[in-house]
């Protein structure tokens, strides 16, 4: 029964994507086990954070734009996203979500819509009466990536807003006008004010992963997310002085990784400015949205 | 509740309807609400007391005292919040039981036995025999203290900040004054830090807001527990049976939650409004000037 700690790597490193030994541990667990599954479950945590953002940032660039838009038709729309989205909990959205999503195939039409451009799917999951897009890996990432959108389209909004005046009557005597401005000067200058923000909601929204499984959407198979794993193991040895730190360690590498992803980016965007007045980039909490 | 409804599967239309939304489990979810707001009503100013000691104990000049001050601080960053949320009760929950087996149980044994917690069942809190209402009060209680515990933490990175931010000129003028230390402290330092903490403890509020309906996962029957309940789809087996209004429940919550915060946003702009007159701040200024 007891395997070295490299035989349960092994087996358990992919368990969270159905990869390996089913069947997990149900009695003397040990610290090798729950540091595996746990960092197994934050595979499926790489996957929401590392998707919902890299989508979200163009939606959040676009949403950003239309704010700014003078067209109410524009404006008004990108209002309400980002008021809904940021005044309201994301675990309410998440609920949400999921009962819109089981409820949307039972809408006359759209049963059939999502047949023709989805038909594998949809056909086997009629049955079952829940379809593909109520399971976490679809239904949760649309919410998160939503979610990032309205609050990265914030600070990008804010960030455009805060161009210096200067900048772009510069730009104009240059015969710099309309899209050309845009491109060359007021983009980049929103990336660059906004970024040390943007870099914190990268972080929480990492953060914000660990409620997808705690929040309607079921982890099928006990397929679920690093805090899902520190949850069983917590109720099964009642005893939380291990697994939740082993999550918190595993989140600590993950937030120096994104820092020094951003960061590299940040250097980047100010690469032309003297040192003193670079836009650096603060850790602020920023927590549960 | 009303005589009307006595029979609820012979009435239709609106009568139906008002009959529905006034059953006893109904009321149930509206005093949910009540909840809901209690534990923002105990936790903010809850929050606000340890935040506040946290930052002072950041800035004193005794190390040790100093270290505990910043290590409360900084222990919610890089960690997502929910976890300190899923770790404190269960801990709280354990270290009450552990003390309270201290006391009660003979022998006394270590109770983290291996990878496993025992105490002997005079232990537990609250009694297995108590009734439902004592575990639904004590586990709002670890609740508030948890969520105390959490949001201090953040308040008090608020606090510490704005009080690096009230101009030093000033303390030093006010010691040149005579003032000791700890008039400083009361006199200048905490009447004007407030206003450079303002937007910092608004943002805080909000995100107190919306962090409320994390009691469900901490076993509290909340707004969410209700709605679930009561839009899951009935069957003919019970009084007033419906399809599956989950979502429509759901998107109540998510109205409530909406009209709240904006409602917050209002207050706070006005309240910052207020604070930053007379202050050495741009607001302040831009009002000096309005006024002249």
């Amino acid at each position: 029964m007891s395997m070295t700690c490299w035989e349960t790597v092994q087996a358990y490193a992919f368990r969270s994507i159905g990869i390996g030994e089913n069947l997990l541990p149900k009695s003397d667990f040990t610290l090798c086990q729950q540091f595996t599954l746990i960092g197994s479950g934050m595979i499926w945590n790489l996957y929401f954070g590392v998707l919902a953002l890299t989508f979200g940032f163009f939606l959040a660039n676009a949403v950003a734009l239309a704010k700014n838009a003078r067209n109410p038709l524009v404006r008004k729309p990108a209002e309400w996203f980002v008021f809904v989205f940021r005044g309201s909990p994301l675990f309410i959205q998440f609920f949400l979500a999921y009962e819109a999503l089981i409820l949307l195939p039972k809408f006359p039409g759209i049963e059939a819509t999502l047949v023709a451009v989805f038909p594998v799917e949809v056909i086997i999951s009629i049955d079952i009466g829940s379809g593909w897009q109520t399971r976490a890996w679809a239904g949760a990432l649309l919410v998160l990536f939503l979610n990032t959108s309205a609050y990265a389209a914030e600070i990008f909004h804010g960030a455009l807003k805060s161009i210096p005046k200067g900048d772009l009557e510069a730009a104009e005597a240059y015969g710099l006008t309309g899209w050309k401005r845009f491109i060359r000067i007021e983009w980049p200058t929103m990336l660059r004010l906004g970024w040390p923000g943007y870099t914190n909601e990268a972080i929480f929204l990492f953060h914000a992963t660990t409620l997808v499984y705690f929040s309607g959407f079921p982890a099928f198979s006990q397929k679920g997310d690093a805090l899902y794993y520190a949850n069983y193991f917590a109720d099964k040895t009642f005893n939380p002085f291990v697994p939740y730190p082993i999550v918190g360690f595993y989140f600590i590498c993950l937030t120096l990784l994104v820092t020094t992803i951003y960061g590299a980016v940040n250097k980047r965007l100010n690469r032309h400015l003297p040192s003193n007045q670079r836009q650096k980039i603060r850790l602020r909490p920023n927590l549960i949205r | 509740m009303f005589a009307a409804c006595a029979d609820p599967k012979s009435i239709e239309g609106l009568t139906w309807g008002f009959c529905y939304l006034t059953s006893g489990k109904h009321v149930d979810f509206y005093w949910s609400f009540v909840v809901v707001l209690a534990l923002l009503a105990i936790t903010a100013p809850a929050a606000l007391g340890m935040g506040f000691m946290g930052a002072t104990a950041a800035r004193s000049h005794i190390a040790p005292i100093s270290w505990l001050g910043k290590i409360y601080i900084w222990m919610v960053r890089g960690i997502p919040d929910i976890i300190f949320f899923l770790f404190f009760v269960i801990a709280l929950d354990q270290g009450l039981e552990y003390l309270k087996s201290l006391a009660v149980c003979d022998g006394g044994a270590w109770p983290w036995q291996g990878l496993e917690f025992r105490v002997c069942q005079e232990a537990k809190v609250p009694l297995g025999a108590s009734s439902s209402g004592w575990h639904q009060a004590y586990g709002f209680g670890l609740a508030v203290v948890t969520f105390a515990i959490v949001f201090g933490a953040f308040v008090a990175n608020v606090i510490y900040g704005a009080m690096q931010a009230v101009p030093h000129a000033q303390l030093e003028t006010a010691e040149a004054y005579g003032m000791s230390r700890a008039q400083v402290f009361r006199r200048i330092l905490v009447p004007q830090m407030w206003v450079y903490a303002l937007p910092g403890l608004g943002n805080l509020w909000m995100i107190l807001i919306k962090a409320t309906p994390l009691l469900f996962l901490l076993g509290v029957k909340d707004i969410v527990y209700y709605a679930r309940e009561l839009g899951g789809s009935k069957t003919q087996a019970y009084e007033y049976p419906h399809g599956d209004w989950r979502l429509w429940y759901f998107l109540g919550l998510l109205v409530f939650y909406l009209v709240f915060t904006s409602l917050s946003e209002r207050v706070f702009a006005r309240l910052s409004r207020r604070l930053s007159k007379g202050q050495a701040t741009s607001g302040g200024e831009a009002m000096r000037k309005a006024a002249a």
